[in-house]
């Protein structure tokens, strides 16, 4: 179960011809996609593309009404070889997953499709995963469309634009027999806005049709001499044709007026901003007109040649917006342009920063700077020698008291008891080196936990600590997997590659039900029932099956005693080869959507219910805060008190506690204080609970009166 | 042309009708800011705007900052080119969702004094490197409300989260209500009130939780005043003190003996007299009282009387150290009863359970014996290995039963026999040196024996945590024999003392006395 439901909207998949469809992006897409007659499509979830997945499970009923097999794949990988079906078959086919770290583990079977080529349009979507709010190393897909000769749209940021790049694409992988990548960035996934709907259109052929009459043509398999023609093919006739399909269907917009000295090129996703630097410049209205020439590239690759030099014509001077680095475009151009013998100077990155966001300010600082240098007289008076303006606010204290607020586990987090455990055994045994993975699990490289040194990859985590394995070492490393990371790649990479290199180290695969980070996704060791797919299989049972003779479950993780006791065993064992813990518990913030409901309803129908709360008894905490640097739990806060003998807050347990365990079981299993307290309330009492809670009540008090009655009471002491 | 003077253009930011209004909202993941987003979006559609929201899903909303951006504008049947996210500079209602986050909002250029309306949840949501602190991490919040004050064209800050909760809502509610009751977007109350009810959930709470916000942004309620600190008359003896007739009376005697205290002390006096008696009966007050009376009798006017109240604060905590005895008489008082009961929400026809999480160690347990018996199995190695395999477990005690209530209503019932046991030997014994050492300095150099008293907020914590701030405490107080004759001597022992409160092991401490032993060399040379 994802954490996002698409149930409600996914009825707008429905909307007909000349109906406005309104609401996120990447709904958007998913409409574009069944009014283009796809037949069938796969992904991998991951910001920011891991709605779309939702989506499209979400929307599993209207994509089998319209014959659209749809499958969340394995990998990127997985997601891109299906595309495979586009290679012999008219079938169009998409893939979705998050760049650029998808796109690299997509990229074998990226460049095997992309040299035979394909019949069918075959379309992957790559969520661009950069600048603010991304998760991963910061590189460009751009590079992955030119080395194995993929195009690439990256249209402008609003939904009738990305719908339109959606058609175009197919269209435009068909006539030129090569997939076509379509990247969205972050915030254009989830932007809110309207389109105009087509019908939806069933897919002219469909896998079944497909698999009732297989086809093969050797010249499409990637084998020698095929190979080395798909070469010759892709620069002799596929790139061609794209050419003269992005001209002639004028893909990329031309805006602005004709003439003048100067213009913008820019990439189609950074239109927007690009608007919005001139409208502050008081060069552009409200609806993006304006007098200056703007050539936007909704196929950033490949570029056209011809479309470029005649934009060029007459210009002193073109500006080139292209966020992220290598400028590949901009050297692109810059090549035309000498090649053409043209005196137009090029400029981009001295304006713009060669690295970095293009975020507002930026846009504004090197647009504005490259009109200064070479049209000044565009530009107002005052923009062109502004009244100085006080900064007005001093923020620079500012900047020492605002604390960083960095993502972390959530509350009531089942990872989180993992790291306090590993945190008290390195107390207790030492430093270890420890390999992280991707996933939630990694926010444990991050304060209070402070554990991890690298992070290699999905599902990479054992394979990044398969070195650091020698018979001389007195101590192990300690390496995490995911169970998404686990079933994405890690079975075989991490812990296969483990046991048959005898690896001495300990491997803890951080088990929560779900792919969790990426929305909660099920996967294969899901232990819910999933209507499409098959889960319950557990991972101690892969694991196993992959040779791992020294394996430990977990099936709490709360038992922070127990965690800690399993890692001592693990580190200090003598059995050779790879100790593999699997630490199990559902990931919180799925529970409790599930069960929050149910229990809220079985509260109102007078069932017998027991809800768990923590609490601190705020005259036994002195304030040292020991619990929250093995903790972190958002529900677990400091507060004052109103009392001038402390001067340090006390631990408080705030309303959004979700009574997982963890600060009860840290503070017993690192001897903390004990001042925590857990408090079940008893909803809907049976008769026997209610007489046993008044005989104990009434005993209870008598004792409490007893000693009451003989000391002095202070009110508020 | 270019070249011509260019024609009208209405720009953005321009006062007219197709101007484009920018909203950003920076909230802590998990409050629901997406909800206010959607909210606002529909609230413009729904007054002729077209509208668009941004979002950055994903990671950043696992309790990490986060932000959502809507702009909009009149509908003229045109689609107008909007930005996907904030500019510095550049937008007109600034929503927080926590103080800091308003204060992050300001450092990132996001508000402006010529047009930035501010609205700022003034509750605080404490960050992870506030929280591990062993001192108070908590960055200071007046800084930002000055700041924001001086940095927008209009602050509205209250705490929305509290009237959120009052409510029964979510804090996303109390802000839509402010930014209704701002009156910073040209559209209706009863618009917003449309855009919640069509949302389907919890409207009743929500329209509650926007209305009482929608109020207090206008002006229209007065916030309750808060409570007044307690002041010396609120405590005065006999006015919530109770108890038998004869120990009041007693008690009346020896509160009678801080009306002869000076002014100044008589507050802190009080309220450690009332932590002490509270402690352990009305005899250790008296020996508290002794104790005080030492200090303010080397005491003067002069120095407002700073060592005495730092003596009377200091001198209470020592005294009520944390022994298991306290921890289970405080575990089983009706007025902790009524405490929980009232934090946890029980309602009545449900029950109440209490597990208390205990770990004793051999150290817990000699110390509630007799002193004689307590050393003599610490002074014996193997037989206290053998005792801390047997007593060094996790105990889970229901308070709510027989037997765990007894279990500690027993022990906290040793309180009588506290003064002849090991723990309070140890106790005093550390105490007399502590605070004979910090009053030896009043003659030479006063500050620096106040320094002394305060080091003693150091010690805290159970166990290890206890240990450590004991070894924190012993290292401050190290470097008497460096400092002693400087002038600067308090200020460096406070410094020290503020150091050792920054991290657990004390490494910041340890850099700090680094500096102070080259201070000595340099003296030397």
């Amino acid at each position: 179960m994802a954490e996002r439901s698409f149930a409600k909207e996914v009825e707008k998949l429905r909307l007909g011809a000349g109906e406005e469809f309104a609401g996120e992006g990447i709904l958007a897409i998913t409409k574009a996609l069944l009014q283009c007659g796809v037949g069938y499509v796969g992904g991998y979830q991951g910001a920011p593309i891991s709605h779309l997945m939702d989506v499209l499970a979400d929307a599993q009923d209207i994509l089998g009404e319209l014959g659209v097999h749809f499958e969340a794949s394995a990998s990127e990988a997985t997601a891109t070889a299906m595309l495979a079906a586009s290679v012999h078959y008219p079938i169009r086919g998409a893939a979705t997953f998050k760049s650029t770290v998808g796109t690299n583990v997509a990229s074998d079977a990226l460049a095997n499709l992309a040299s035979g080529g394909v019949t069918g349009g075959a379309l992957i979507i790559v969520g661009e995963d950069y600048g603010e709010g991304s998760s991963i190393m910061q590189e460009r897909s751009h590079a992955f469309a030119m080395k194995s000769q993929v195009w690439l749209l990256d249209p402008r940021p609003n939904l009738p634009s990305i719908v339109k790049a959606v058609e175009d694409g197919f269209e435009l992988s068909e006539i030129s027999n090569t997939p076509v990548m379509l990247q969205v960035r972050i915030r254009c996934c989830h932007v809110h806005g309207h389109f105009i709907a087509k019908d939806n259109k069933r897919p002219p052929m469909t896998v079944a049709d497909a698999l009732d009459a297989p086809r093969r043509d050797t010249g499409r398999i990637v084998l020698p001499p095929a190979s080395f023609l798909h070469e010759k093919e892709k620069v002799q006739k596929r790139w061609p044709a794209a050419v003269d399909f992005i001209r002639q269907n004028k893909i990329n917009e031309f805006f602005g007026s004709d003439h003048g000295s100067v213009g913008i090129v820019m990439q189609g996703g950074m239109y927007n901003s690009v608007i919005r630097a001139l409208q502050r410049l008081g060069l552009a209205d409200t609806y993006g007109d304006t007098d200056v020439p703007l050539y936007v590239l909704n196929a950033v690759y490949p570029l056209i040649d011809d479309e470029f030099l005649s934009f060029c014509e007459g210009k002193q001077s073109v500006l080139v917006v292209e966020e992220g680095q290598p400028n590949y475009i901009e050297q692109a151009f810059a090549s035309m342009l000498h090649k053409a013998g043209r005196g137009t100077r090029l400029v981009g990155k001295e304006h713009l920063p060669m690295a970095g966001e293009y975020t507002g300010q930026v846009m504004l600082d090197g647009i504005g700077a490259f009109l200064r240098a070479e049209a000044p007289h565009l530009l107002p008076g005052e923009v062109r020698a502004p009244n100085k303006v006080g900064d007005g606010v001093d923020t620079a204290d500012l900047i020492n008291v605002v604390p960083g607020r960095p993502p972390g586990f959530c509350i009531g987090c089942p990872e989180r008891p993992i790291f306090a455990a590993t945190k008290l055994i390195e107390q207790e045994l030492g430093k270890h080196q420890i390999a992280s993975d991707i996933g939630c699990h990694l926010f444990s490289i991050m304060p209070p936990f402070e554990l991890g040194a690298t992070t290699m990859g999905y599902g990479l985590g054992p394979a990044s600590a398969s070195a650091f394995n020698s018979p001389d070492a007195k101590r192990r490393s300690i390496s995490f997997v995911g169970d998404g990371g686990f079933w994405h790649n890690g079975l075989t990479s991490s812990i296969g590659n483990a046991v048959f290199n005898k690896n001495d180290g300990v491997i803890v695969i951080v088990d929560n039900f779900y792919s969790a980070a990426t929305g909660g996704q099920d996967i294969l060791s899901s232990r819910a029932g999933n209507k499409t797919k098959s889960t319950k299989h557990p991972i101690t049972e892969a694991v196993k099956g992959m040779g791992v003779k020294w394996l430990r479950h977990v099936d709490r993780t709360y038992d922070v005693t127990k965690m800690q006791d399993t890692l001592r065993e693990a580190l200090t064992t003598e059995e050779k080869g790879p100790k593999v813990i699997v630490a199990s518990s559902e990931c919180m913030l799925n529970r409790q959507r599930r069960e929050k409901p149910l229990v809220d309803k079985a509260i109102k129908g007078g069932e017998r219910v027991v809800k768990p709360k923590f609490g601190v008894d705020e005259d036994i905490c002195t304030g040292d805060h020991a619990c929250m640097r093995l903790s972190g739990c958002p529900s677990l806060s400091v507060k004052s008190l109103d009392d001038p003998l402390r001067d340090d807050p006390v631990a408080h347990i705030d309303q959004s506690c979700v009574g997982c365990g963890n600060c009860g079981e840290v503070a017993d299993a690192a001897v903390l204080c004990p001042s925590f307290y857990r408090a079940d309330v008893v909803h809907n009492p049976s008769g026997w609970d209610r007489f046993l809670e008044s005989a104990r009540r009434a005993t209870i008090s008598l004792l409490q009166r007893r000693r009451e009655s003989r000391r002095l009471t202070f009110a508020n002491a | 042309m270019l070249d011509a003077v260019p024609p009208f253009r209405p720009r953005a930011g321009a006062q007219d009708d197709e101007r484009v209004i920018k909203l950003a909202v920076l909230a802590v993941g998990g409050q629901g800011g997406g909800v206010l987003a959607d909210w606002i979006t529909d609230v413009a559609e729904r007054n002729g705007y077209v509208a668009q929201s941004t979002s950055v899903a994903g990671v950043a909303q696992r309790t990490g900052a986060t932000i959502y951006y809507v702009e909009m504008a009149r509908d003229t049947g045109r689609l107008p080119v909007f930005a996907l996210s904030p500019s510095q500079g550049d937008v007109d209602i600034l929503i927080a969702a926590e103080l800091m986050e308003a204060g992050r909002a300001i450092i990132r250029g996001f508000v402006t004094p010529e047009r930035t309306t501010l609205i700022a949840s003034s509750h605080r949501i404490a960050a992870v490197s506030e929280k591990i602190e062993p001192g108070d991490g908590r960055a200071s919040s007046s800084k930002v409300h000055a700041t924001a004050q001086a940095a927008s064209k209009r602050f509205i800050a209250f705490d929305m989260e509290k009237i959120a909760a009052d409510n029964g809502s979510m804090i996303s509610a109390s802000l839509l209500g402010a930014l209704a009751g701002s009156d910073a977007l040209p559209f209706t109350r009863e618009s917003y009130e449309q855009a919640v009810s069509a949302g389907g959930r919890g409207v009743k709470a929500s329209l509650a939780a926007f209305g009482a916000a929608y109020d207090r942004a206008r002006g229209t309620t007065v916030p309750a005043p808060r409570v007044a600190e307690p002041t010396i008359g609120d405590s005065a003896p006999g006015s919530n003190v109770s108890g038998p007739q004869n120990l009041m009376q007693r008690w009346q005697a020896l509160a009678a003996h801080i009306d002869v205290m000076p002014v100044a002390v008589r507050d802190m006096a009080l309220r450690g007299l009332r932590k002490v008696v509270d402690y352990q009966d009305i005899a250790y007050g008296r020996e508290y009282l002794d104790r005080l009376d030492k200090a303010v009798a080397l005491d003067h006017a002069d120095h407002a009387y700073a060592l005495s109240i730092a003596a009377a604060k200091h001198l209470a905590n020592a005294m009520c150290y944390d022994d298991m005895i306290r921890v289970a008489d405080l575990k089983t008082r009706s007025t902790r009863d009524k405490r929980v009961r009232r934090e946890v929400g029980v309602k009545d026809g449900s029950i109440l359970q209490v597990t208390e999480y205990f770990h004793p160690r051999i150290e817990e347990f000699c110390g509630t014996l007799p002193a004689g018996l307590g050393s003599y199995i610490e002074s014996r190695p193997k037989l206290a290995a053998f005792l801390d395999r047997r007593i060094n477990h996790g105990r889970r005690i229901r308070t709510d039963s027989f037997a765990g209530f007894a279990a500690l209503w027993f022990i906290g019932g040793l309180r009588r026999w506290r003064r002849g046991l090991l723990r309070h030997k140890v106790e005093v014994a550390h105490l007399e040196r502590w605070y004979a050492l910090a009053l030896g300095y009043v003659g030479q150099d006063y500050a620096l024996a106040v320094e002394i008293l305060n080091c003693r907020r150091l010690i805290k914590g159970y166990s290890d945590t206890h240990v450590r701030a004991q070894s924190k405490f012993d290292r401050v107080l190290s470097a008497l024999d460096l400092l002693k004759g400087r002038p600067d001597a308090a200020d460096w022992i406070r410094r020290l003392r503020e150091a050792a409160l920054k991290d657990e092991k004390g490494d910041m401490l340890d850099g700090a006395l680094k500096t102070v032993a080259t201070l000595g060399e340099s003296a030397a040379r």
